[in-house]
């Protein structure tokens, strides 16, 4: 993957906001910031503590050619999609989407941060709701708090056992679902290879891109 | 005018002023005080039958002077027109019923204002004449445009396109100024997204078409002397005569220069040929004319930086410290003159805050979807190399102060400094010591370019930054000199379409003094105005004040040292008149008298009446109309205060002030404009000149033994509508507190 890295790197030398512009989903909208920061003054999450750069920031360093720091950087993954950005931009960048196609961008060449908590959740939540067609709650909590270990996992769950009682006697949550039963979609085999063939579309798509 | 005179005063009873007020009293006032012969009530006087009761007198009982005792002087005034006589206007509903409450306790203090404005307006119609109009009048129509660029060129084209002749003066070779050295210029039509013809050749051809104008190129002028409507220009042409045309008025269109980039050798400019500054980019632009870029050493331009602000805005005092307004807009033209031959030029422009003023965000815009970089920063050096130049910059949004880039090609945005000439307030430098051996220090002169045959100077009078004086908020193209307009950057800084915008507007006032001018009429602020300055010269010491304080450079020296007045270089507020110190100068219609005897018209109650009485001298441009504004919103203030209108507070002679503290008022409020930088006076400097000459009021405060608070200055806006009853009630409380003073009844 790493390659695929490099190959990029050296075929825009210079050139990062082309890279980002022609690879990039919405990456040809970067260009069109004009730095006044309205997108870094609306973030709810106010930078802290977790955020490297706001995305005014980003957008300045891509247009400087800081490749390194803007693909490794935690920043797009700390994205809430509140879309408070999106809608206060006077110049009407759909600032949500930038930040997502970057991360998607700096995923797709494997430079995104390793053990990043977004990242691993967008991770176990397609992959566990892809399986069946709807989110199979139980075991994507399971796997959640047992990211960081076993002990760790049976603390955060004890932790919680008091809102998932409650949420079991509410009827919101099925223990079922944590021995493969809960609900399901009807046709799992049609979704799947609705979403093959979604998932084939754009590698194709990207692809052509990254051999343009 | 009749040899005789004959005294009428009007009371109106309409609008409320019947049941509030004791008419009969205010008759009695007029009559035993006022000594007016006929004195006449009407329940309507503004109406078509009150007004034909005041004409009939006029016309078939010879009445010549005329006391209207109704509203303000600003309201009614197309109905009490009467040309030919004498009108002064006791002001008793702003002044008196719609500033007080409608209480028992009220009415002995509001009839006792309404009798004492009744006093004034007999004494003031008494103290005056009908002016008759200046007779020294020109009736010269043609415009004289000086600078041939976009402003010249558009003000003499819209002078002749209202019918006017123009004479368009200009110093090269050629029509076209700054535009025509542009290879295109900014858009000023939809969609505004990239650069279009500079459009001199269209006026050119137009000039040249329009058999009203005539052109002197290679020109300049020798001398102007005269008045609006009678100016005699001397053109001296390069080669040839010296012509002498007849002038009516005169727009002054002489633009800018850029700033000199050799005073920025930080920037590398002097050092490389690989950094130009804007007009240095234009010469390579035209000679690329639409293909690729090439620089001075004819290498194709791979990547090119531009440098906003570039000894602009600069807050160590060495360059300039103003934003020129129209860089950012060039420098993204620039931008495009490379993206659009070639995509693949790199353009950064390094800005601090990107201004582009009217529709340049959509250009703007534009230029960022062609690929233009746009980066905050501040450049601290630009570095030359053989091939290259590396500007070194303080990048802003990442905080990077050792962020830097390599160009072909570095453009210096450095702004402009205006064409206007000789700055006649400059204080001339102590010469500098001579050094034996030292080379002689060559000194720079400035040359004039109206060489005006005025008293006070060559050239127009100077702002800040070198930019011609004008009203920027009520008048931005008159200047200190009347019938003599500025037009475009020589006024401030401004791109194409503004000064465009600013040479159409100063031709139409032109035209407007010019025709004002064979009326014998004054310009603005007091347009129409046919009363002029005189001086009784058997009293004149010839101190020479009138002269040097004249905003407007309206009075000369005759051959025995007295004041000689331009009547159509004046504007009539009256600082002259101000300045005096032995008040031989007056108006037909205002004069020392005219405000003095209203002074000494209101009944001074005696010191232990409790009811103190305040002087209010207002400006009649903001002052007065706030007062009356104040009125119509029913603000009240005290019964304690009398106004008496001023044309200016530079016309207020300090002898009023003296006299009315003689005769017992317990404080005087004097009410002007905002002075001084920002000023907002009409006149310019006449606030700052009669504040500067009660400043010494102190004096004759302190020898009569009187308190400082007796005499107050306030700064007044006309939008101070709700705040100005409260400071007057807020003086009012002060002087009560002071005490009154012992000089009532002497």
């Amino acid at each position: 993957m790493s390659n695929a890295n490099e190959q990029m790197a050296a075929r825009y030398k210079n050139n990062f906001l082309k890279e980002i512009e022609e690879q990039a989903e919405m990456g040809e909208w970067v260009k069109m910031c004009m730095q006044c920061g309205v997108c870094s003054g609306s973030c709810p999450t106010n930078f802290h503590p977790g955020w490297d750069h706001p995305p005014q920031e980003i957008f300045m360093m891509i247009r400087a050619g800081k490749r390194e720091e803007v693909l490794t950087s935690n920043s797009m993954w700390m994205c809430t999609s509140c879309y408070n950005c999106y809608v206060r931009c006077p110049r009407k960048l759909p600032i949500t989407h930038i930040m997502h196609g970057i991360a998607e961008y700096a995923y797709r060449l494997g430079v995104a941060p390793k053990f990043q908590p977004t990242l691993h959740l967008s991770q176990t939540f397609w992959n566990n709701c892809t399986k069946t067609g709807r989110v199979n709650e139980v075991k994507l909590t399971q796997s959640l708090y047992f990211k960081d270990g076993f002990m760790a996992g049976i603390k955060k769950g004890l932790e919680m056992k008091d809102v998932a009682l409650g949420l079991v006697k509410a009827k919101r949550l099925n223990i079922m679902e944590a021995l493969g039963g809960g609900h399901k979609c009807k046709d799992i085999k049609g979704i799947q290879a609705m979403l093959a063939k979604a998932k084939e579309l754009e590698a194709k798509r990207k692809a052509a891109k990254a051999a343009a | 005018m009749a040899a005789e005179k004959k005294h009428a005063a009007y009371i109106c009873s309409g609008c409320g002023l019947g049941e509030r007020l004791d008419i009969a009293a205010l008759e009695a006032a007029a009559k035993k005080e006022g000594k007016m012969q006929v004195v006449k009530t009407h329940a309507f006087l503004c109406s078509a039958e009150g007004v034909a009761m005041i004409r009939n007198d006029i016309d078939n009982d010879g009445v010549t002077h005329v006391a209207i005792c109704a509203c303000s002087r600003r309201a009614k005034t197309e109905a009490f027109n009467f040309p030919t006589t004498a009108i002064s206007r006791g002001n008793l509903r702003e002044g008196v019923i719609w500033v007080r409450p409608d209480t028992d306790e009220a009415r002995e203090t509001t009839q006792e204002m309404a009798e004492d404005y009744v006093r004034m307006a007999c004494a003031e119609v008494k103290a005056m004449t009908q002016p008759s109009g200046n007779p020294n009048t020109g009736m010269n129509k043609t415009l004289l445009v000086v600078g041939g660029g976009m402003s010249g060129m558009t003000s003499a084209l819209e002078a002749a396109k209202a019918g006017y002749k123009v004479v368009l003066v200009e110093k090269t070779g050629a029509l076209g100024g700054w535009a025509a050295k542009l290879y295109k210029r900014v858009p000023t039509r939809e969609p505004f997204k990239a650069p279009q013809d500079n459009g001199v050749a269209d006026l050119v051809a137009q000039i040249e078409a329009d058999a009203n104008i005539k052109v002197y190129l290679n020109s300049t002028l020798a001398k102007t002397a005269g008045a609006p409507g009678r100016f005699k220009v001397d053109i001296a042409m390069e080669s040839g005569p010296t012509v002498t045309e007849d002038i009516g008025a005169i727009v002054q269109a002489t633009g800018f220069s850029l700033y000199d980039a050799n005073k920025l050798p930080h920037l590398g400019y002097g050092k490389s040929p690989h950094v130009v500054d804007q007009a240095g980019l234009e010469e390579l632009a035209r000679a690329a004319n639409g293909g690729v870029m090439k620089r001075a050493d004819g290498k194709e331009v791979k990547s090119v930086v531009f440098v906003q602000c570039a000894g602009q805005r600069d807050a160590t005092g060495e360059h300039l410290s103003y934003c020129s307004g129209y860089c950012c807009n060039t420098s993204v033209k620039q931008a495009m003159y490379f993206k659009d031959a070639n995509p693949d030029v790199d353009c950064v422009v390094l800005y601090t805050d990107l201004r582009t003023p009217g529709n340049g965000e959509d250009f703007y815009r534009s230029a960022q979807n062609k690929g233009v970089i746009f980066s905050k920063g501040v450049v601290s050096e630009v570095v030359p190399g053989g091939n290259a130049c590396t500007v070194k910059f303080h990048d802003l949004i990442l905080d990077d102060k050792a962020a830097q880039i390599e160009a072909d090609l570095v453009v210096l945005a450095t702004g402009v400094v205006p064409n206007s000439g000789v700055n006649i307030d400059a204080v001339p430098a102590a010469p500098a010591e001579a050094t034996e051996g030292a080379a002689p220090v060559v000194e720079e002169k400035p040359i004039s370019i109206l060489n005006l045959d005025y008293r006070q100077g060559p050239d127009i009078p100077q702002f800040k930054f070198g930019f011609t004086d004008s009203h920027f908020i009520c008048f931005p193209y008159e200047t200190r000199r009347t019938a003599i307009y500025t037009a475009g950057p020589v006024r401030r800084p401004m791109d194409i379409a503004q000064a465009q915008e600013d040479a159409t507007g100063a031709a139409m006032k032109a035209i407007q003094a010019m025709e004002n001018a064979g009326l014998g009429k004054a310009a603005h602020p007091r347009a129409g105005d046919l009363s002029f300055p005189t001086a009784r010269l058997e009293g004149c010491t010839q101190c020479k004040r009138c002269t040097v304080e004249c905003p407007f450079g309206a009075i000369d020296e005759d051959e025995k040292r007295f004041p000689l007045f331009n009547e159509s270089r004046c504007r009539r507020c009256g600082t002259c008149m101000g300045a005096c110190p032995v008040r031989v100068i007056s108006f037909e219609n205002y004069s020392v008298n005219t405000v003095g005897a209203q002074i000494k018209a209101v009944n001074i109650p005696d010191e232990f009446s409790e009811k103190p009485r305040i002087l209010i001298l207002a400006c009649e441009n903001d002052a007065y109309p706030a007062l009356d504004m104040a009125a119509m919103n029913r603000n009240e203030y005290s019964a304690f205060v009398r106004a008496i209108p001023v044309r200016c507070l530079g016309s207020v002679n300090t002898i009023w002030i003296t006299d009315a503290l003689n005769s017992g008022y317990d404080g005087v409020m004097l009410m002007g404009c905002k002075h001084g930088e920002e000023y907002q006076c009409h006149f310019v400097k006449g606030s700052e000149l009669g504040r500067y000459r009660l400043s010494k009021v102190g004096d004759t405060l302190k020898n009569m033994n009187l308190e400082a608070e007796r005499v107050f200055d306030l700064e007044v806006a006309i939008t101070d509508i709700d705040t100005l009853p409260r400071k007057i009630n807020d003086y009012a409380a002060k002087i009560q507190e002071i005490g009154m003073s012992p000089f009532k009844g002497f």
